[in-house]
């Protein structure tokens, strides 16, 4: 469908094919992409698949609940652009996204 | 009164503050535990229960109502596994009418316990996690037990300390202390592992964190095990008279070191990373001190938080290497698995077995249905050996399980354990440092076990090492 760019803290570019409906922390999962731990597996719960949304892309990411809010205060790395991974679902018009990892998940 | 009470509040709010600023806190505490006295010898107090250790029935021959998983001796005694295993294959969300604790529910299987733990809107924390109440009189306030918004404000003031930014900064540290500990074990003859290794290292690492006198360091395990036994809270054998001093003598020595290092601050000397030097860094704490129960209540938490969990990890992870000795040869074999068996280590042992929230409203869950104001107990002991969340045999020890960080030991949403990376870190420290010296690490005995229906701990476990050829 699309391809979306991963970007960790130390710079490497990890872009991979993404399908429509999947979530953004699924699509790092399985490409194993390193620096997403998913602890919960998807529920919102653990705060370990952080990243931080280019700012361009930040609009068509979608908005941002109360639980995800809550759990994004937990981490000392949250910025203006945080978002955990597994509350973005992929589509189309998020074809070309680019996100950066965090140094570390909490 | 309870016309009174908010027209009063403005007036005596400040009033109590102002008095509790002044009175040192070890004092406060002294005079409720003289309060408590008056009130016990004059029966006016809240009965505090009394356990009694004798041998529990089969679990087959129990009605299911009669099933009490708040007994502080199931872990003792090896009978948990197949209490926890009925009620999750019979009745999964449980309810007991009459423990010692009062009534209350218990959450057994993986995903309820998840959808219990992430509703923060539908279950409350407060006003404790322990099934049971606070020793009457000492009732400290912490973020453990607290609702969003003010938990976030809280919880956010001290997390610095163990993110995963400055533990990097403290790796080094911890290596050494860790070696340090190994280095000085006897080799070929037994000793209590409990002591000599699980309650150092942990003391030493709070120690740390706090920045509290290093040859001191065995009272804050000491404090910590007092504050999580209280009878009526979790099912232990700590006194009442004995929980007033260890708090009176935490809370003033705890003050001592705050006022230092206010002291400090304020003649300009530059912060150090403890934590109270964060928490007077913090526009939020910065007078918490003000505050006695809430300033003990971050104090006891962050000295139980970085405690038993860890201690009886690191004595846990030897105990079932012994019990299941295929994943000992496997580990020696392959020492990169140490950051998954890490994980793995944490969901066996899962150090401590429940939290405790109250329902808000009434919730139907998996048939049953909580009233609003009922008791719920989420059992992650149960959780994480839960045939329908983890595939392969749960109540097997398998250090190279797959997507074991699904675990429940670290609790799931806004109360998500804070130091979780420092435990993990910690013990794939020790792991590392062992590897490197000692070929085995024999248990010699069955260990002795806590009393207690929350900590899942050890308090001996006699070991024999044999030295890396």
């Amino acid at each position: 469908m699309g391809r979306i760019t991963f970007i960790e803290h130390s710079g490497t570019a990890h872009v991979v094919e993404i399908e429509a409906g999947q979530s953004l922390m699924q699509a790092a999962v399985d490409n194993g992409i390193p620096g997403i731990d998913a602890d919960c597996g998807g529920a919102c719960a653990c705060g370990t698949c952080h990243v931080i949304v280019d700012e361009q892309w930040i609009h068509a990411t979608g908005g941002i609940n109360a639980d995800e809010q809550g759990m994004l205060g937990l981490t000392l790395e949250i910025t203006d652009t945080s978002r955990l991974s597994c509350q973005v679902t992929l589509s189309e018009a998020l074809d070309g996204l680019i996100v950066r990892l965090p140094e570390f998940q909490m | 009164m309870s016309i009174l009470t908010p027209l009063l509040e403005p007036v005596i709010q400040p009033a109590l503050n102002k008095a509790t600023s002044i009175i040192p806190i070890h004092w406060q505490i002294k005079g409720a535990h003289a309060v408590q006295n008056v009130k016990h010898r004059t029966g006016k107090d809240r009965p505090v229960p009394v356990f009694n250790e004798v041998p529990l029935p089969d679990v087959s021959t129990l009605a299911l109502e009669d099933i009490d998983l708040s007994n502080p001796f199931l872990y003792r005694q090896g009978l948990w596994r197949s209490y926890f295993e009925r009620v999750r294959d019979e009745c999964p969300v449980h309810f007991q009418k009459a423990s010692p604790f009062g009534p209350f529910w218990s959450v057994t299987r993986y995903e309820d316990i998840m959808f219990v733990d992430t509703r923060h809107d539908l279950f409350s924390a407060e006003p404790i996690i322990s099934i049971g109440p606070q020793p009457e009189g000492l009732e400290i306030e912490t973020f453990i037990a607290m609702d969003p918004p003010k938990h976030d404000v809280q919880r956010q003031a001290v997390q610095g300390v163990v993110a995963p930014k400055n533990l990097a900064q403290m790796e080094a540290l911890i290596r050494s202390r860790t070696a340090d500990v190994l280095d000085q074990l006897p080799v070929g003859e037994p000793f209590d592992w409990v002591q000599k290794v699980s309650i150092e290292l942990t003391s030493r690492m709070l120690a740390t964190l706090f920045d509290f006198p290093f040859e001191q360091r065995h009272k804050l395990a000491y404090w910590s095990d007092v504050a999580s036994g209280a009878p009526e809270s979790t099912g232990g054998n700590a006194n009442t008279d004995e929980f007033f001093h260890a708090a009176a003598d935490m809370a003033k020595q705890m003050s001592l070191l705050w006022r230092e290092k206010e002291a400090r601050k304020a003649a300009g000397e530059e912060p150090g990373f403890d934590l109270i030097s964060l928490l007077l860094a913090n526009d939020n704490t910065r007078d918490m001190i003000n505050r006695p129960m809430e300033f003990m209540g971050n104090m006891v938490l962050l000295i139980i938080g970085g405690n038993d969990t860890t201690r009886n990890s690191m004595t846990g992870g030897v105990f079932a290497l012994n019990q299941f000795p295929e994943e000992f040869a496997k580990l020696k074999e392959n020492p990169a698995l140490i950051p998954n068996m890490v994980s793995e280590i944490i969901r066996w042992q899962t150090p401590l077995a429940y939290m405790r929230r109250v329902a808000k409203e009434d919730v139907t869950l998996n048939g049953q249905t909580i009233k609003q104001g009922d008791k719920v107990v989420m059992w992650y002991a149960s959780g994480n050996r839960d045939e329908r969340a983890f595939e392969e045999d749960p109540d097997r020890f398998i250090i190279d399980r797959k997507n074991v960080r699904k675990h429940l030991s670290f609790g799931f949403g806004v109360h998500r354990c804070m130091g979780n990376r420092l435990a993990e870190m910690q013990l794939r420290i020790l792991w590392e440092e062992i590897l490197k010296r000692f070929e085995h690490i024999e248990v010699l005995d069955e260990p002795e076990y806590v009393q207690s229906n929350f900590v899942r701990g050890y308090s001996s476990m006699s070991v024999k090492l044999t030295a890396k050829a």
